[in-house]
Order: C-alpha cells, then structure tokens, then sequence
C-alpha cells in the first residue's frame, strides 16, 4: 500500500463526473493491457501476410515471407510479458496451467499462445530455414556453429527430396496456422466480447473487429520492416512487393473500417440503455484518441493515402514514401485503437451515471516506462533473430555449399 | 414388605444433581466448540439478503461495521458494502451521490431545484446465483459455495482482475495489501457459527435482513411474500440473492 497510490486514487476521484460505484475510482487493467492486444495482434497480422505468400501464392509479396515470419516469432516472444507483470501475483501465474477454470476465456490464454508458438510458429520456422541452417553450420565456425548445429536439431540432409519435404511441411503447417492466427487474435477479442457487464466491450464483433485490424497492424508493420531494413542494407526496394502489400493492407483497412463503423451504427440504432454514457465518453474522454487519432489519423488518412499511391500515376519514390507514412499512420491508429478499447471501457461507470480518468504513471510496475521498454523489446529481438536467421535472399545463395556432398 | 427409602439412598440420589450439573457444564462447552470446525454442514443452507429500501435512513452504520469486521482498508476507494443517495427532482433530472462509500451519512441537501423525491439504496455483493466472475476466473480462486456464497481464496487469486471487470454491480475491489480480489462473503466466518453479518447486526431500522432461502416462517421469508421485490440490473441474468423491496426504476 504506497502512499502515491492512494494520492492517486485522490486525485482520480476529484475528476470524476457524475457517479462512479466507489469501488471503480481504481482502474484496473493499465496501459499494459492496452499493449497486450496490440502485440498479438502484429503476431496474428504479420503471420497471415506470411501466409499469403506461401498459401495463396501471392508472389509478388514472396519478398517479406521469411521477415513476417521472424517479426510474428519476436512479438510473440513479448506478447504474454505485460500480461505477467500486470498480474498482482505474478509467481500463482502458472496456476493458469496446472488448474484452469475450463469456464474462463482467460485460463484458455496460456493453451492458444503455446499451441501458437510451439507447433505453429516454431514448426514452420525450423521447416522454413531447415536446409539453410545445415548450409550455415558449415560455414560457420565456434559458438555460431554451436547454436545452428543445436537448433537444426542435428539435421544434416540438404538432398532435394528432404528440402522438398520442407516445403510440403511449410504448406501444411501454415494451412494449420491461418486458422490459429485467427484464434490467438479472435480469442483475445473475445476476451474482451464476452464482458457483458461492461457494454462499450460486450459485443459479438468485438473478435472479427480484432481481428482485421490485427492483419492491418501486422501487414503495415511487415511494410516497415520491409522497407527499412532493405534501405539499411543498402539494396533496391522491390516496388512489385510494396504495391501488393499496399493493396492488401487498403483492402484490409477499408474491411476493418466497415466492420468498426458497422459497430457504431449499430449501437446507435439500437441505443440502448448505455448508449448516453458512451456519447459521452466518445465526445468527451475519447474525442481525441478515438476521432482523432483512430479515425481520422490512424484509418481515413492511411485509406486515401494508399488509394493515391496505388491508383495515381506517380513516381515510385512519391508512392513509397506515400505507403511509408500511411503505413507509420496505421501503426499509431491500431495503438489508439487497442487503448480505446481497453482503457476507453472503463472509463465510463457501470452504474451508467458518469465518467472517471485515467492516469498514466511514468515509473512504476504499470508505467509509461515499462510499457515502452515492453514495446521496443520486441524489435531488439528481431535484430537478434535477423542476425541469426537472416531472411534476405542473398543470405540463402551466398551460402550454397560449393559442393553439395558436403552437407 | 414395602421397600424404605432409606436416608443415606436419599442423600446419594441428591448428590447426583450437582454431580450431572458439573458434567453438562463442562460437556456443553466442549460440543459447542466441536459443532464450531466439523458441524457445519453447507448443503443445509442457502443464504441469501433482503432490502427494505423504505427502511434504510442512510447512517451509513452498515458501512462503518463492514470495514472494521472484515479489516477492509479504510480509504474510501474499497467497500464491500456501500449506501448510495439518489436524488430525483421534478424536471425528471437524477442526481446519485455516494461520499465515501456513505460511510459518514450524508450531507444535508441544499438544493435550489424542486425535489419529487429522494432515497437511499444500500449495495454489497449479490452473490448471484449465475455469477459471471467466477465464470470469468482463470484459477477458479473465485467460487460459489454450496451454501450459494461467493468468495474468494486469497492464497490463490493471481490478481489478474478479469473479476472486477466481470461484475456488474461493482461490488468487488483489488486489496492493496494482499494484490488479490476481494468483496462481501455476507461475513461468512460469522453466518457458519450462526450470527448475522456486521451490517445486518448493527442496522438501527432492519432495512437489511438476512436469511436463507427455501425456508419458510423467516423474516425474509415474510418479506419476499409481502413486499413487491425486485434485483439490481436482472437483464444481466446473474440471478442476484439480494432482493429488494420497493425498489426504484432510476437504481442501477
């Protein structure tokens, strides 16, 4: 019990509008969950562009396949860390496993993420990079030689009928992952969906709203990635695979956009009971992260953006600098999305009646900083994993055994 | 010949008296305490509470003895019980306040606008019978117990607060000492030994009454039969065990 807290929770009060039930001047669940949906959701999106490479045989994104699949690895390597430290007893978190309460949507966390991460994610990886990763032992000397040789798990057959073999594992377990990705990022959805005491949550959408804008998140960040990494190793951007992405994240958007405004007229038509409470939310509390950032910035600008690049005749300079700052929009606008959400849901009180705030800590085990540390962690992860497992293709050819007895 | 009852048999016979007394005085202690840990039997019960809303003067004395029974933290953003003003005036306005909980009582009203009328509602746990936070509950820390009380195992709650979003009466809180859930147990450790809870006890007005469902020839009993009754937010279909009486349509 600090002292702050409570001087905190004073200050919580005397902003408060209308009434609250005395036990909801705490807010409860943090910034922390806000990041938590926005993590798994790049998961599930950069998994399903993945996909789209290898099961829908869009060859034009074949570029981004192995760096989705990388990207998708690194986030999820975070995605459980600020639901771990946002617990009040993070050391009982294993009680999820040992004794889940089968009625709970959250016990089931703790099974989609390792069923995700361990025969979806994992799997496909070492399938992927098999091959290479005996090719790279070879050439590789002391402890790098080490961890390939430790995680190819000893395979040392390169022979066209085994890399073969990968391939037709690779289908296969994506063919499985679509609809895994589906779940990890429906089921966080749902998490939130089947909250029926709280009605900016409750609603059957709330899974399929996640998860298209879980695939937007993840097709705009796999774009970044694309583009800057690809700078940074001095090389030519593929405008091919930057059009195809850009037009599969429009379509995506504009998808996404529907369902949400699908959402809202729906509320409104039906206006309920709470539909007063969260007029005002929406016009108050959230008017600049929700109108502002989510709508205009973060989905109506990136939408006409990438219409111009992709329909106008311009330069290719113009249209990829175009997809890069919508790309950058969309980022900032499924993080306000997460947030309205999440915070956005209990800001209102269940009693209907008014309207309390939240404030951000800097410090703290829920503060700004450890939010922030939890969202840069994952890209030092992929710069790990992209030295390790480099997705490029040169990475591939330059390290083809000149003798292929060799492997 | 007829048999005498002779004065040294009187006298033995009249020792026993006291001799009986001691040993029940003594026996009767021990079976209490025995009846204390083993005896009670859960399956028996089914406890619930009513509220007679035209009772309740709003002292806040329910909420006053439920923090010092139960050692709730006494800043006024943790209550298991709370009494709640609502304030309707003539344009049809509603105005609800609850300062600390309404442990204090309540301020005079000075208002200017025109009153149509004014209440007090007191609020705890529902303890429903389809309660959507044990549903919610990952570990099952949380749980209904077979004499229809919600509680909380503290040695086992992970403080995820998935709970606290789950209920829609606000009725639970996170502790700050313990980072566990934490709410109304209708003072559970006091029911099983037969007393009432502290603010059923300390109420001056019997608006609160505690009882057992099922059972007939009980006060509560008497006032589910006699009363127009009626449960916070039943679209929610939580099935809540606490049943007011005349209960207003502005009470969420």
């Amino acid at each position: 019990m600090s002292p702050e807290h409570f001087a905190q929770l004073e200050s919580a009060l005397r902003q408060v509008t209308g009434f609250i039930y005395p036990n909801e001047v705490e807010l409860h669940w943090s910034i922390l969950i806000v990041i938590y949906p926005y993590i798994t959701g790049l998961v599930a999106g950069a998994f399903i562009l993945a996909s789209l490479a290898k099961v829908f045989k869009v060859k034009d994104v074949q570029p981004t396949y192995r760096l989705a699949l990388l990207t998708a690895l690194a986030f999820l390597f975070v995605a459980p860390m600020p639901l771990q430290a946002h617990l009040g007893h993070p050391e009982r978190a294993f009680e999820i496993f040992l004794t889940p309460n089968p009625s709970s949507a959250m016990a089931m966390f703790g099974f989609v993420y390792a069923w995700y991460l361990m025969l979806v994610l994992l799997l496909e990886i070492w399938f992927e990079y098999r091959a290479d990763l005996v090719r790279w032992r070879h050439r590789s000397r002391g402890l790098k030689k080490l961890f390939y040789w430790l995680i190819s798990l000893g395979s040392r057959d390169v022979s066209p009928e085994a890399v073969s073999f990968d391939h037709r594992a690779v289908y296969a377990i994506t063919i499985v992952g679509i609809p895994s990705a589906f779940l990890l990022h429906g089921y966080v959805g749902f998490i939130f969906g089947s909250v029926k005491a709280n009605p900016w949550w409750s609603s059957v959408l709330m899974p399929i709203v996640f998860l298209f804008s879980a695939i937007v998140s993840g097709i705009s960040l796999v774009l970044l990635l694309y583009y800057v990494t690809t700078l940074m190793r001095g090389k030519k951007l593929d405008m091919n695979c930057l059009n195809a992405l850009a037009s599969f994240l429009l379509y995506v958007l504009i998808v996404d956009f529907s369902l949400e405004s699908l959402d809202v007229i729906h509320r409104l038509y039906e206006s309920e009971e709470s539909i007063g409470i969260l007029r005002e939310l929406i016009a108050s509390k959230l008017f600049i992260s929700l109108t502002i950032v989510q709508i205009l910035l973060g989905t109506i600008g990136p939408m006409l953006l990438l219409a111009v690049g992709r329909f106008w005749a311009l330069p290719d300079e113009l249209k990829r600098m175009a997809y890069f700052i919508a790309a950058i929009f969309v980022q900032v606008g499924i993080f306000s999305t997460r947030w309205n959400v999440v915070i956005g849901g209990q800001l209102f009180s269940k009693s209907l009646r008014g309207l309390t705030v939240y404030k951000l800590e800097v410090g703290g085990q829920e503060g700004l900083l450890t939010a922030l540390g939890l969202l840069i962690l994952p890209f030092v992860i992929l710069f790990v994993l992209l030295k390790l497992l480099p997705p490029w293709d040169e990475a591939r050819t330059d390290t083809e055994p000149a003798n292929p007895q060799l492997a | 010949m007829p048999k005498t009852y002779e004065r040294r048999e009187f006298l033995a016979d009249l020792a026993k008296i006291p001799c009986a007394t001691l040993l029940l005085g003594v026996t009767g202690p021990l079976q209490a305490l025995a009846s204390e840990g083993g005896d009670y039997d859960p399956t028996e019960h089914y406890y619930a509470m009513g509220i007679q809303l035209d009772k309740c003067i709003g002292c806040g004395k329910c909420v006053q003895a439920c923090k010092t029974e139960n050692d709730v933290p006494e800043e006024p953003f943790y209550f298991r019980t709370w009494v709640e003003r609502y304030i309707i005036y003539a344009d049809g306005e509603v105005r609800v306040d609850s300062p600390e909980g309404g442990i204090k009582s309540f301020p005079p009203l000075e208002e200017e606008k025109q009153i149509l009328r004014t209440f007090f509602v007191p609020k705890l746990c529902n303890h429903c019978d389809h309660p959507p936070c044990v549903q919610v509950c990952p570990v099952g820390a949380t749980f209904k117990s077979q004499d229809g009380v919600v509680l909380v195992d503290s040695d086992y709650c992970i403080g995820c607060r998935y709970c606290i979003q789950a209920c829609p009466y606000g009725a639970r809180y996170l502790d700050p000492r313990s980072k566990t859930a934490d709410k109304c147990t209708f003072c559970y450790h006091r029911i099983t030994k037969g007393l009432l809870p502290a603010c059923v006890e300390v109420c001056p007005t019997q608006a609160r009454i505690f009882g057992e469902l099922g059972k007939l020839s009980t006060p509560l009993n008497r006032m589910m039969r006699t009363s127009n009754i009626q449960v916070l937010k039943p679209h929610m279909n939580t099935e809540p065990k606490v049943f007011y009486s005349e209960l207003d349509g502005e009470v969420r």
